[in-house]
């Protein structure tokens, strides 16, 4: 399903709101709200009889006191103005589930799955209208998938647009193809090179970049902003909702919290523990209501004499189990400089993610007999660190030190192609490859004895070449093929070695053989 | 595999053994009563319960402690039943524990070289200090979800003395998970293991199709001390889903000897 934004914009705001505080006063004079600037008073916002007289957003007050003397003024407050949006925005969540900010004077309001209510998107339209009407606000309003068509529709679009985008994007391209460039809500020196360049509608705009190769063209020309505001084609991505635009909402979510004030300051590890079991109980239960497990912790200790100590702790998996979460805390304060005593703890769950309850005794047995994955992995983490704990995952490469890479333990693996196993592979690989003295015949025959780490040994069995070419397009030109072999000594021992490069390949002199890795 | 009449009189048959009289073998030693405390392939099937802790004793100049370890503790998993109402599938994981030095000594996992139903399952660990390998042992033979924990070592550290081994083998036969302890390049110091190997790589069996070419690995084991079994030497073979043993002649003498120390 997809998203729909309603956006709300208040071509008015800061004269309506001027209105409604001074009602007595009426507004039949053509007045201005001014701001102070270094080169005078200018103006900020004309009513509707100042705009008649000429007052226009912008003008030195002495330039529309010349076109109309008789013009009225009342000090700007955009400080007023942006709380009054807020307000505002918390109060427009009557039609959605959230809300956010879009300053100066604007609104945008998630209504996913909300229309039904108000019958239908005409109707919740005509609700939202009725409802700023009463407030004595004037107002603009479309309904689009994205959030930047919806503001594009608000401000330059028929008044009450409604853009269904349940298909593909091209609705709302059909949609804005006819809006100025300035509907994509881009900087005032871009849209002056974009007037330049004569690509005044959105239209021009996306039929340049249908063409394949004009949207490299706006590419180069854009190259170096990497601002939305500054880059076209990241607006117009956005707009088509090929690009996510996060949005931040009026009312944020809050992470789980529970802290504890102590009434005389401890300095004791065992007081310590019995207050951090306290607080691990506390969060069990606040994740509990909330139905959430927290993937990351934050203890904060409070210190008397000023300091903060801060712990973090990061799980493998979602857990609200005070008495994991108190274990792995206590290796984390084995460090901890109580100094005069610690007043406040304060237990933040600043990451969770959604965990639900479950039936705890359906395994009592499975319980009671060792730990689970997550638990293990989070105290190995916990002690050796994160980076030691990592699980080998494949990766797209023909060079054997590449095809592997680290992940850490319990993400999902990585999607990869089934491997054509034709040649063996060592069991294992040294981190680095080390050279090799090997006696073989020139220019490419097979490795007869070779010296490693001080013995020479001699090759009983061998089996190869494998050539491996270098990934060209990873490596410089300069790389050279390898030649693997597998090999086994007089004892028995087996080895992955290879030689780098030919006898006059050009890349290099002699070539040097490696041994990179041991088979079992 | 150089294949050697048996100079075993004790019960049965002489035969020249190669890989496919393994069988055979297997199933006359299960009849012979004298045997039956031999280490056989397997065993972890027969009723026994499968060694709980096993310290395998290799050189570091190749791959033969960790593949050993790898094929042992492969045989016994496969092997051993699962108990009532388990899942369908398998799908526990396996703990890797490689100290520092060791890793840079013989080099880390590799995926595409690993045995394929180990391949999705391993999570590796790398300590810094003999202690915290020692941790990390103990934490993954507690640990429900994971089937074997394969550790390997370097040397004789201070830190894994008597005691510690002790708590090893305590805490992986209570949770049931077994441990195989690669030590590299160590003496065989006190230590409660169940089973202690001495591994060497061996010459491989000659390859199907192309006889220069280095043929499925073989090593050398030497059971040394094992509680329950007699000492005795293998040949062991990797023989794509099961292990495979033949038993060298001296082992035979050797045990003869040596079935006084053990268990």
């Amino acid at each position: 399903m997809t998203r729909r934004i309603l956006s709300l914009w208040l071509p008015a705001l800061a004269m309506d709101r001027w209105r409604l505080a001074h009602e007595d006063e009426g507004d039949t004079q053509p007045r201005v709200l001014i701001s102070d600037t270094a080169h005078g008073p200018r103006i900020e916002a004309a009513n509707r009889a100042g705009a008649m007289a000429g007052a226009r957003r912008g003008m030195m007050l002495a330039d529309a006191r010349t076109l109309c003397p008789a013009l009225l003024t009342a000090p700007a407050d955009p400080a007023g103005d942006l709380a009054f949006l807020e307000q505002l925005a918390v109060w427009a969540m009557r039609w959605g589930p959230w809300s956010a900010m879009d300053p100066p004077d604007g609104l945008l309001v998630d209504v996913t799955a909300v229309p039904h209510l108000f019958g239908g998107e005409g109707g919740l339209l005509d609700d939202v209208h009725a409802a700023f009407a009463r407030r004595k606000l004037a107002l603009r309003s479309a309904i689009a998938p994205t959030a930047g068509s919806a503001w594009a529709c608000a401000h330059y679009g028929r008044a009450r647009t409604i853009v269904d985008g349940s298909q593909n994007d091209d609705a709302i391209r059909r949609a804005l193809s006819d809006l100025p460039v300035a509907a994509l809500r881009l900087d005032e020196d871009v849209l002056t090179v974009l007037r330049r360049l004569g690509i005044k509608r959105i239209g021009q705009l996306d039929a340049i970049e249908e063409e394949g190769t004009g949207r490299d063209a706006i590419q180069r020309r854009f190259r170096n902003r990497k601002s939305p505001a500054a880059n076209p084609l990241i607006r117009l991505d956005q707009l088509l909702g090929r690009i996510p635009e996060p949005l931040l909402p009026v009312v944020p979510q809050q992470a789980p919290l529970v802290q504890r004030r102590l009434m005389e300051p401890i300095r004791h590890r065992t007081l310590l523990d019995t207050v951090l079991d306290d607080l691990a109980l506390d969060m069990a239960r606040e994740l509990e209501g909330k139905a959430l497990g927290a993937r990351r912790l934050e203890l904060g200790l409070w210190r008397v004499d000023g300091e903060v100590i801060v712990r973090r702790l990061e799980m493998a998996a979602a857990t609200r189990d005070p008495a994991h979460i108190c274990r792995l805390f206590a290796a984390r304060l084995d460090d901890v400089d109580a100094g005069f005593g610690i007043e406040m703890l304060r237990l933040r769950a600043s990451w969770a993610e959604p965990l639900a309850l479950a039936q705890g005794d359906i395994e009592t047995a499975a319980e009671a007999h060792g730990t689970s994955l997550s638990a293990c992995i989070d105290r190995l983490t916990v002690r050796l660190g994160a980076e030691a704990v990592a699980r080998p995952v494949p990766f797209a490469s023909h060079i054997p030190e590449r095809a592997q890479r680290w992940h850490p333990p319990l993400e999902p693996e990585p999607s990869s192609q089934g491997l054509l196993e034709f040649h063996h592979r060592a069991l294992k690989l040294l981190d680095k490859a080390e050279k090799i003295a090997v006696l073989y015949a020139t220019p490419d025959g097979y490795p007869k004895r070779f010296r490693w780490r001080g013995t020479v040994r001699e090759v009983a069995r061998v089996e190869g070449p494998e050539r491996i070419a270098p990934e060209w397009w990873r490596e410089r030109g300069s790389a050279r093929l390898r030649d693997y072999y597998r090999i086994e000594d007089g004892a028995g021992c087996r080895y992955w070695i290879y030689r780098q490069g030919l006898i006059g390949d050009g890349r290099g002199g002699m070539p040097d053989w490696y041994l990179q890795g041991l088979c079992g | 595999m150089p294949t050697e009449p048996r100079s075993d009189t004790a019960t049965c048959q002489t035969a020249p053994l190669d890989v496919a009289d393994i069988g055979c073998m297997v199933g006359a030693a299960a009849l012979g009563r004298e045997r039956s405390s031999h280490w056989r392939p397997g065993l972890a099937g027969k009723g026994q319960a499968a060694p709980c802790h096993s310290e395998i004793f290799a050189p570091s100049g190749d791959g033969s402690g960790a593949a050993a370890a790898l094929a042992l503790a492969l045989d016994d998993w496969r092997h051993t039943p699962r108990p009532e109402g388990a899942e369908a599938e398998d799908r526990r994981a396996v703990l890797w524990v490689q100290m520092r030095e060791a890793a840079r000594l013989v080099g880390r996992p590799y995926r595409p070289g690993l045995p394929e139903d180990v391949r999705r399952r391993v999570i590796h660990v790398l300590a810094d200090t003999p202690e915290d390998a020692l941790f990390a042992l103990e934490e993954g033979v507690r640990c429900r979800e994971i089937a074997f924990v394969i550790g390997e070592m370097l040397g004789n550290p201070r830190a894994l003395d008597f005691t510690a081994s002790r708590r090893l083998t305590l805490a992986a036969e209570r949770h049931g998970v077994p441990l195989y302890l690669v030590r590299l390049d160590a003496r065989p110091d006190l230590s409660s293991a169940r089973m202690r190997w001495n591994v060497a790589s061996a010459p491989s069996p000659e390859a199907r199709w192309n006889p220069q070419a280095p043929g499925t690995p073989a090593w050398h084991a030497e059971l040394f001390r094992a509680r329950g079994h007699r000492p005795g030497e293998w040949v062991l073979g990797d023989g794509g889903r099961q292990l495979l043993a033949k038993s060298l002649p001296s082992a035979e003498r050797e045990s003869e000897k040596s079935s006084v120390f053990s268990a």
